[in-house]
């Protein structure tokens, strides 16, 4: 999938600035045996800087969106119309915060603060997936996000469990365990909702409208028009193009649709022999970089609402370093105090 | 601690299996029994229903993972007791948390009130959480095999919730002026409500229950069903007021509120609490989530 030559060039672009703590070339020499073998660069490995920085930026960003992530679906957490689906809502945003909070130790083992990359979130500097700026009206959006936005982030995430840098890999298997239960849940929520009253159905469908097409989007732009993609499959961060990975989500979709009984709104979607592979229309990549630019339905409230949670909660914080220091200094007292006696005995 | 006679204890772990249990004519509660449970679910659901409230609001993540879980575990307890419960009218979990008005609802009033700032919440959760613990270690030597098996599963869960408000305690109380002052106005605002939390149940049919005495040792069964009050009361007030003045924290003198949340009288923070929660789905009756 990627030529030597690619594998070379991709890294000669971060090895350059790397030189200097790397005179020999030892340590370049054994990150591209790992590359090549197909092994796990650990954090006390010798890393391109371009590497580095690309891994940084690629798992924070994905801690953000598991972070901001939360809101949309905790948008009904006080309203989940039956106790089952409450303690199951509730229970999968818990897990979005865990995989967030998983995610940010990954990135800290690259020499990355979590209070610098969470300023990074709430002063609106860092990005995150534009899904979450989405609003969720209906309890169906309960469902699509399971099924559809949770489906793409599987189709996505899957192959990063076997991303070449260790931390990274280990966090992902983990996360996909439970975001395919999630997909399951959501898939179970439009399922209920199909199998029921006209309303409950007309809900269903008019959620996976809105949600069907920006989940494709989660794959992002075209291959032609991905800067960065090159770069990561050299160096076995990414597994598969955009598009790739696009349409193996369509192919998962559409027979998932008939059992539900939902119709994906893109007319142009029929199976295709001679590809092996689902057919579908043109995305409307317009709408993509209106929210990406930050013109989405939710994008400034987001941000703020946790920005707004992290100033309200600035004195808990501070409460528990102080309490934490006195503790300090106590034992330390205690120990000193303590220190003749044991001399003494 | 579970009688190995009565297949439903066994079984009584999840809301899932005690419905099952119903639904098969294994379990069923009296009708005093089904208003004790029912007492209990309220108070679990709301206090749960509040604290799912602070998700994606919390001081640091750390604690909307934390104020979640003790959410959810409150909430599968309030799912047991309402199961239970339901079993004496035909109803279900679902029947009794979304279509019964807010005179209906039978918790006692501390675990309405609203979260206010993290030491309201921190406050509340202290009270609440020596309460659960004195009554579900007692009622796990119940007679009432459903509810000693729902009891035993809670006094695991309740053991860290109470651990979780005592650690906060003492960073607030002790940690900065600000933190302190707040803790201190939190003690404050939820005292009056303690009263009532060892009231004696009301509103059983006389004679329809017998009492668990707290005095047995662990492992037996009495005569009883549901649990007195009156010494967990005491113990309520050896423990309480020792961790206040531990956090450098003054014990709450403010006289405590009239209660009546067991007959249905509750403060107004409740009604808009159950608008919330109950509005889709009593915007759909009948149908299935």
């Amino acid at each position: 999938m990627v030529t030597p030559t690619a594998r070379a060039a991709a890294t000669e672009t971060g090895g350059v600035r790397d030189a200097d703590d790397d005179p020999q070339g030892d340590g370049r020499r054994r990150f591209e045996e790992l590359l090549a073998s197909e092994s796990r660069v650990e954090p006390t490995d010798w890393m391109p800087a371009a590497y580095r920085k690309t891994l940084i930026r690629q798992i924070s960003q994905h801690a953000h969106s598991e972070i901001i992530g939360m809101q949309p679906e905790g948008n009904w957490i006080t309203r989940a119309p039956s106790l089952k689906r409450k303690a199951i809502l509730m229970a999968k945003v818990q897990d979005e915060a865990g995989h967030g909070l998983y995610l940010y130790s990954a990135a800290q083992t690259l020499g990355i603060d979590r209070e610098e990359m969470f300023d990074q979130l709430i002063t609106g500097r860092a990005k995150y997936s534009s899904i979450f700026n989405y609003t969720t009206p209906t309890w169906a959006d309960m469902g699509s996000i399971g099924w559809l936005v949770d489906g793409a982030a599987i189709c996505n995430q899957v192959p990063l469990c076997r991303a070449s840098y260790g931390p990274y890999g280990r966090a992902m298997v983990r996360i996909c365990k439970e975001e395919s239960f999630h997909q399951r849940q959501g898939f179970e929520i439009l399922l209920a909702l199909m199998n029921g009253t006209e309303e409950q159905r007309a809900m269903a469908q008019e959620s996976v409208n809105r949600w069907y097409a920006p989940a494709l989007m989660m794959f992002g732009p075209p291959d032609a028009d991905s800067p960065n993609s090159q770069q990561s499959m050299a160096w076995n961060i990414k597994r598969f193009s955009n598009d790739e990975l696009r349409q193996r989500f369509v192919d998962m979709l559409v027979p998932q649709a008939e059992i539900l009984g939902v119709t994906l709104p893109d007319p142009a979607i029929r199976w295709n022999e001679e590809r092996g592979h689902y057919d579908f229309g043109d995305l409307d990549w317009t709408e993509f970089s209106e929210v990406l630019a930050g013109r989405g339905p939710a994008n400034a409230v987001r941000v703020s609402r946790r920005r707004t949670a992290h100033e309200n909660g600035a004195w808990v914080r501070e409460a528990a370093r102080a309490y934490a220091d006195k503790q300090a200094t106590a034992s330390a007292a205690s120990r000193a105090s303590a220190a003749p006696e044991k001399i003494a005995s | 601690m579970i009688p190995t006679t009565n297949r439903s204890a066994s079984t009584a772990l999840t809301p899932e299996a005690i419905a099952e249990s119903i639904a098969a004519d294994e379990t069923v509660a009296s009708e005093p029994v089904a208003l004790y449970a029912l007492g209990l679910g309220d108070d679990a659901l709301v206090l749960a229903h509040r604290l799912g409230e602070w998700i994606t609001h919390a001081p640091e993540l750390e604690e909307d993972v934390a104020l979640g879980n003790i959410g959810l575990d409150l909430l599968g307890h309030a799912r047991s007791l309402l199961t239970y419960a339901g079993s004496a009218w035909g109803t279900s979990e679902d029947d009794l948390a979304y279509f019964r008005g807010e005179s209906e609802f039978r918790n006692r009033q501390l675990f309405e009130q609203p979260n206010g700032d993290f030491a309201h919440t921190i406050a509340r959760q202290l009270f609440a959480s020596v309460y659960f613990d004195g009554l579900y270690r007692a009622l796990r030597r119940s007679t009432d095999p459903t509810l000693a098996a729902i009891a035993a599963k809670a006094t695991k869960e309740v053991d860290y919730h109470l651990d979780h408000s005592v650690q906060w305690l003492l960073r607030l109380g002790l940690g900065t002026e600000e933190s302190h002052r707040r803790m201190q106005r939190g003690l404050d605002a939820m005292w009056p409500f303690v009263g009532e939390l060892f009231r004696a149940e009301t509103g059983l049919p006389e004679g329809g229950v017998a009492h668990v005495p707290l005095d047995v040792t662990d492992g037996g069964t009495l005569g009883g069903v549901v649990v007195d009050l009156e010494p967990l009361r005491s113990a309520f007030d050896e423990i309480v007021p020792r961790l206040i003045t531990d956090a450098g924290l003054t014990v709450p003198t403010v006289p405590f509120a009239r209660g009546g949340g067991r007959e249905g009288r509750h403060t107004e923070a409740l009604g808009p609490m159950l608008a919330e929660m109950q509005v889709l789905a009593r915007a759909h009756p009948g149908v299935t989530w």
